[in-house]
């Protein structure tokens, strides 16, 4: 690409650079502030976006380890081509995680502290560390597309014969602090509300973690195919549509099973704002998709089925802020909006992990080549046939 | 080794004069937060405050829990209890996460959102002066024995006669005792303790229990997960290799 081509200013490019000038002064202005001047943070609200934005982020790139698993430990090699993408996802979804929990820490530069200070007791230092093994293992996973690249041989020969270990490691440490982030809140019986209280929450953030990574992949494949204008390999993404269709039943189910279970059925039928967003987060995240996925056509519709994917991402969403924002603001007393300085530099953040991830696509073997002429011809081919034989 | 300590506070017996939340504010060095400390709230510079309620006048300041949540969630370990009872945080390890704030029952911990490098405040149940043998500030100050400092034992006891002796003049409960798991900060009331703005219908059962419960299934869930994914990689590719093998023998014999 040429330098002039890079700076031709495109619609997007301009809103891209006027997000970051301003998160980049946003983030100056935290650190230089503190937490007081910069956030709308308060004592009873000691939580805001940006812990909200780390829950989102972590559940989203689950797909690292659900696809990983699928393809070298399972060995189900069908779904192949979606292992790097959804490495790729998870683990610029991990460093971004992982710069807006530094941003948040009111002693940001203490935050090597909890790998000398133990204590094991707590769920957030659990997390900590399953933060930073996951990353390491993903590190290792996506290594060889780097070394790939350069023809570096003998280092990709070392991390083969690591691999499964690594795999089953990264596997493992993600089970973990999938469900940890729903044990944060296992400690607060009487401020997060009864809807979403719950001594299952680390079984419900888990179950709700695989199906939006997928849902995820699903999103991403379809966006990045119609950028490259390449083709989707739909029998792979069918694939995985279907296996969001059983997680969204099961994790159902399982709401279902803990409602009835802790007599909670009654909370439904109270007129609040708890309840309301509790049904549209029902609605959106599993009642539509479950309704669109179920049925043969979607699942194979690439257009339908990214719809489907939307839903399953908002609902996973409004799920996860229902949890750390909505969930505990009766208790609190205090209604928290996010402020200017908090929104800039989450989206900053934001524009730069996907400038990151475009970036990585274009010029490492991430997607798999699937030119759109291709899939085009076929698509003759198959319309021939279906007249010949008629 | 000390005596357990911990504070009764008797909501009977204040009177409002503000004396505990002036001398709290001068041992620990605090500014000044409201000229009317009726109306003042917990905060990083207000360890304790005295709240009206009607005629009734309620202490609210750190419980000082048995087994604290803030110590069980801090990833640090920042919080620690002392011997003498008190829950102690050390600004030095903290990294300023905010879970103990957000895990807290009865939501105490304050933050220093103003300054760049942000400390938890709370009450530290004077822990240098009870080291030396004296009062905390509080009871020290209270001119009407509303608030008691003494050993636990003691200060049970005290509650218990206190409850017996008088029993159309309190609210049959002890708030503090068994709350959360049971902390060093009693408290008697003539009406019932939400109505006094405390966090009633806390569970009995400590709050880190609640957390352990999930935690102590990590190692089970290790151990089978690492095995199950070790079993179901020699499975499935075993699986894959006969099916390849059978594919083979096929095409052998058709052809």
């Amino acid at each position: 690409m040429k330098l002039s081509e890079i700076l031709k200013p495109t619609f997007w490019k301009v809103v891209s650079v006027i997000i970051v000038t301003v998160g980049l002064y946003s983030t100056y202005f935290r650190f230089t502030r503190g937490l007081g001047a910069s956030t709308n943070l308060y004592d009873t609200v000691p939580w805001g976006l940006w812990i909200g934005f780390d829950f989102l982020g972590v559940g989203l790139a689950a797909a690292g380890f659900t696809i990983a698993a699928t393809v070298h430990i399972f060995h189900m090699h069908k779904f192949e081509p979606i292992v790097r993408p959804a490495i790729l996802t998870a683990f610029i979804g991990y460093s971004l995680v992982a710069t807006l929990l530094i941003v948040d820490l009111g002693r940001p530069e203490n935050f090597w502290h909890p790998l000398v200070m133990w204590n094991i007791h707590s769920v957030m230092f659990e997390i900590t560390w399953c933060i930073i093994c996951y990353t390491t293992v993903l590190v290792l996973e996506f290594a060889p597309v780097v070394l790939e690249k350069f023809n570096l041989k003998a280092p990709i020969k070392l991390l083969k014969k690591f691999s499964i270990p690594v795999v089953i490691a990264g596997v493992l440490f993600s089970t973990l602090h999938q469900s940890s982030f729903g044990s944060l809140y296992l400690i607060v019986p009487g401020r997060l509300h009864p809807l979403w209280y719950s001594p299952l929450l680390p079984v419900h953030f888990y179950i709700s973690c695989i199906g939006v990574g997928l849902s995820m992949i699903i999103f991403e494949s379809y966006l990045i195919a119609r950028a490259f204008n390449r083709g989707l390999n739909m029998n792979i993404l069918s694939g995985a549509a279907f296996a969001v269709l059983i997680d969204l039943i099961i994790g159902f189910l399982l709401k279902v099973f803990d409602f009835i279970s802790t007599g909670k059925l009654a909370l439904l039928t109270v007129p609040s704002k708890e309840t309301y967003l509790f049904y549209l987060e029902i609605l959106i995240g599993t009642f539509i998709p479950i309704f669109l996925l179920s049925q043969k056509k979607v699942r194979e519709d690439r257009k339908w089925l990214y719809f489907s994917a939307i839903f399953v991402i908002a609902g996973f969403m409004l799920n996860r802020l229902n949890v750390c924002t909505t969930g505990l603001e009766r208790s609190a007393g205090y209604t928290y909006f996010p402020s200017f300085d908090e929104v800039s530099i989450t989206l900053m953040l934001v524009v730069l992990a996907m400038f990151a991830f475009r970036l990585v696509v274009k010029f490492f073997p991430v997607f798999e080549e699937e030119p759109i002429l291709h899939s085009k011809q076929n698509n003759v081919l198959e319309t021939k046939q279906i007249i010949l034989s008629e | 080794m000390l005596k357990e300590k911990g504070l009764l506070f008797d909501v009977t017996m204040c009177v409002g004069c503000g004396s505990c939340y002036k001398a709290c504010k001068e041992q620990n060095k605090l500014p000044q937060t409201n000229k009317d400390f009726l109306k003042d709230h917990l905060s990083e510079n207000t360890y304790t405050v005295v709240e009206q309620y009607g005629d009734n006048y309620a202490r609210k300041l750190c419980m000082h829990c048995d087994e604290p949540s803030c110590a069980s969630v801090c990833p640090v370990g920042a919080f620690k209890k002392s011997d003498t009872g008190a829950v102690l945080y050390d600004g030095d390890k903290c990294i300023g996460c905010r879970y103990c704030m957000q895990a807290c029952p009865h939501k105490v911990p304050r933050y220093e959102w103003e300054k760049t490098q942000p400390r938890v405040r709370k009450c530290t149940l004077c822990h240098d002066r009870v080291k030396a043998g004296k009062l905390t500030a509080c009871a020290e100050a209270c001119p009407t024995e509303a608030t008691l400092f003494g050993n636990m034992d003691d200060l049970i006891a005290v509650a218990k006669k206190r409850l017996k002796e008088n029993p159309g003049k309190y609210y049959q409960h002890i708030y503090g005792l068994e709350e959360a798991g049971g902390g060093h900060v009693l408290i008697l009331s003539p009406v019932p303790f939400e109505q006094l703005g405390y966090t009633a219908k806390l569970p009995k059962e400590s709050m880190p229990s609640l957390t352990m419960k999930a935690m102590e299934k990590i190692p089970p869930v290790v151990a089978v997960g690492g095995v199950f994914l070790t079993g179901m990689y020699w499975l499935t590719k075993r699986k894959n290799e006969i099916a390849r093998e059978e594919k083979k023998s096929n095409k052998g014999i058709k052809v």
